[in-house]
């Protein structure tokens, strides 16, 4: 089954005449055909030559295709308002893929899904996601990816590319793979993804990726100790980041002492998570999960 | 984007919270003839972007004009943390009574800004969050108006306190500071000390005045604020981070000795990592992003190779929808165009990527299979 999104989703992609969002359509498209529609407001009835229909609106694109997951490659500053056009045209997954979203602006849109209350939210500023073999839904590269029963969620893109492949090196494949982002304020994080794998039939092992910033692995491992029996396997960038440096993701920093590599670290290895001290390592510590 | 005291104490004022009159100088003479206008006793602050100015030396207080062009020579021939002092804020000197922290910050785990306050004013608010939690008042801005309603700023008044002939004022300072935080698109906008201080002019001769302050900027929301683009101080990162910045790279200047160029920020954070656990240390962080094409690696390549620490250079690169044998392609373009003399290890992973160690390889790039490997190998090179 895998969690979110399978081969039975209707995707639309926001943007999809752009420069990234045709790309990365045609990537999705020839991976998993579950792309239903384009969004690009003045350009509706158009078709793709890849045979998508393309929508003036996200409302437009749910009465004639009934889509229900929306996926987002529009510049940073129309990127809050097509979250909200996407949330409102009644789609129930969006994954924002846009990097460089105001945090103000995620506050906002933040506190409207959540008062909406049925709406799930990926990103901004992250990979996506993939349920390999059935939906991918961003710019996860496919070709690493193998079917299996090893959820992974991460805050990074090319990390968890470089975890995803040693996985699928070692014969290990995945349920999903979930990229949550690294902006300060975003959609869908570690704890619910760890929460919907642990309940996920499919799923036997996670792998948790995280990095410096926040306190979200800290609130994640509280919740793990007590709740997840399936075996996990975990990772933390930034043991060597300097405080007060933005590393490249907006939500990268260590202030005030807060948001460490080694707190999240004694958090992790204290709920019982194998820790890998290079992110190579983490299919030896998910396979001595599973056979212990 | 960090703000100066005296910008913040402006963008105060401009929105209605009282701050001392003060003048910014960069000359010994310049402070003197400010003193003279604003009349003394003043104090002489530097302006540089990091805390514990005071500690370094680089906060005085002045009873003469002589003793102000005197301390500003000295004040200005400061580096604080790294931070060279380029100018001084002459300021009139206040008579503190108390001090308040008055501070509103993005809160990452409650997903809001919060407005922060404590009678513990003039330290170090993240040391009282510590040690005493049970001072501060922290009420969350409402997400769709971004105001701080005037019954909130009255309650956070009784909290810290205050002498009710004062609410009013402190209300209006609540406003201002809300309004300072959300039309700037601040992440952080605080008052700290918000001093009660000696003077005619307001009730019962005492009045609040903003003597400190500090505004960060979101980088994300600079595009629709290019009215604070001039307040920029061209020190708060270093020549390398501005040219990176102008390439549309990521990138923080290290003290180490070894450049690593790498495509996503996570993996470039754990590369940091990696090299740290082989005993090296990095000169820089550097995510080249997406695909990692030629022009982007040239540009790159002449960031890392200009600082002349840098005694060897690792490559770490996932191909993900970018094969791997393009980005060798690329990688040795560019060397062959700026023609380095350091060495170079490449760790090339992903699709294709058996193509892409063979082009390395035929142009005399050191390879290696994992990022442990080429981290090791570079480590050996760099103290060697």
């Amino acid at each position: 089954m895998a969690i979110l999104a399978d081969k039975n989703t209707r995707l639309i992609v926001q943007g999809i005449t752009g420069r990234e969002g045709d790309f990365h359509a045609r990537q999705m498209h020839a991976y998993s055909p579950i792309i239903v529609g384009g969004v690009t407001p003045g350009k509706g009835g158009m078709i793709l030559d890849y045979g998508v229909p393309v929508f003036d609106t996200c409302g437009a694109a749910v009465r004639s295709v009934g889509a229900n997951a929306s996926v987002i490659y529009v510049p940073a500053k129309f990127a809050p308002d097509a979250i909200l056009e996407a949330a409102d045209a009644g789609i129930k997954l969006i994954v924002c893929i846009t990097e460089g979203v105001p945090v103000n602006d995620m506050i906002r849109v933040r506190a409207y899904l959540d008062a909406k209350g049925d709406v799930t939210l990926i990103g901004p500023n992250c990979p996506g996601m993939i349920t390999p073999g059935q939906a991918k839904i961003g710019i996860i590269p496919g070709a690493i990816c193998k079917p299996g029963r090893v959820g992974l969620v991460s805050r990074s893109g090319t990390l968890t590319y470089e975890a995803v492949d040693a996985l699928t090196r070692a014969g290990l494949g995945q349920s999903s793979i979930i990229g949550i982002g690294g902006d300060p304020v975003r959609g869908l994080n570690f704890l619910e993804v760890v929460k919907l794998f642990n309940n996920d039939p499919d799923t036997d092992a996670i792998v948790m990726l995280g990095e410096i910033g926040g306190s979200d692995e800290e609130v994640a491992a509280r919740w793990i100790k007590d709740n997840v029996k399936k075996p996990m396997a975990g990772f933390i960038a930034g043991q060597a980041a300097p405080e007060g440096k933005r590393m490249g993701h907006a939500g990268a920093i260590i202030e005030g002492g807060m948001g460490t590599a080694a707190s999240k670290i004694a958090a992790m290895t204290a709920a019982g998570i194998r820790m890998a001290t290079l992110p190579t390592d983490i299919p030896e510590l998910i396979l001595a999960g599973l056979n212990a | 984007m960090k703000l100066h005291e005296y910008q913040s104490k402006n963008i105060f004022r401009d929105n209605g919270i009282p701050a001392p009159d003060g003048e910014v100088v960069d000359t010994p003479a310049a402070a003197r003839a400010a003193a003279e206008r604003i009349g003394l006793p003043c104090m002489v602050k530097a302006q540089v972007l990091t805390g514990g100015r005071g500690k370094a030396g680089g906060v005085k207080f002045c009873t003469t004009a002589d003793a102000v062009e005197e301390k500003a020579k000295s004040i200005l021939a400061l580096n604080i943390k790294g931070f060279p002092v380029r100018k001084v804020l002459v300021t009139s000197a206040a008579d503190i009574l108390t001090e308040i922290y008055f501070g509103i910050v993005t809160d990452r785990s409650t997903r809001r800004a919060v407005v922060m306050c404590s009678a513990a004013g003039g330290m170090d608010i993240e040391e009282v969050a510590v040690t005493h939690p049970e001072k501060i008042m922290r009420v969350p801005l409402d997400p769709f108006t971004g105001t701080l309603p005037d019954y909130v700023a009255r309650d956070i008044a009784v909290f810290i306190g205050l002498p009710k002939e004062h609410w009013n004022d402190f209300i209006a300072i609540a406003r201002g500071l809300a309004q300072v935080y959300m039309k700037n698109d601040a992440s952080l906008a605080e008052i700290n000390p918000l001093a009660m201080t000696v003077n005619p002019n307001g009730p019962g001769g005492k009045k609040l005045m903003a003597l400190d302050g500090k505004i960060v900027i979101d980088d994300n929301a600079m595009y629709r604020h290019p009215e604070l683009e001039p307040l920029r101080d061209p020190d708060e990162d270093s020549a390398a981070e501005k040219l990176a910045r102008k390439a549309d790279l990521n990138y923080v200047s290290l003290d180490g000795n070894i450049g690593c160029l790498v495509n996503g920020a996570g993996l470039a954070m754990a590369t940091l990592d990696v090299i740290q656990h082989f005993g090296g240390k990095a000169a820089n962080f550097l995510d080249v992003a997406g695909g990692a094409k030629a022009d982007k690696v040239t540009a790159a390549l002449r960031i890392i190779l200009a600082d002349p620490g840098v005694k060897v250079v690792m490559f770490n690169i996932f191909g993900g929808i970018t094969r791997c044998d393009e980005v060798a392609k690329g990688i040795v373009q560019a060397i062959n165009e700026i023609k380095p003399t350091v060495p170079f290890v490449a760790r090339i992973t992903g699709t294709n990527k058996e193509a892409g160690d063979a082009i390395l390889a035929s142009a005399n790039i050191i390879t290696a299979q994992t990022a442990a490997e080429a981290a090791q190998k570079a480590v050996a090179l760099a103290n060697g």
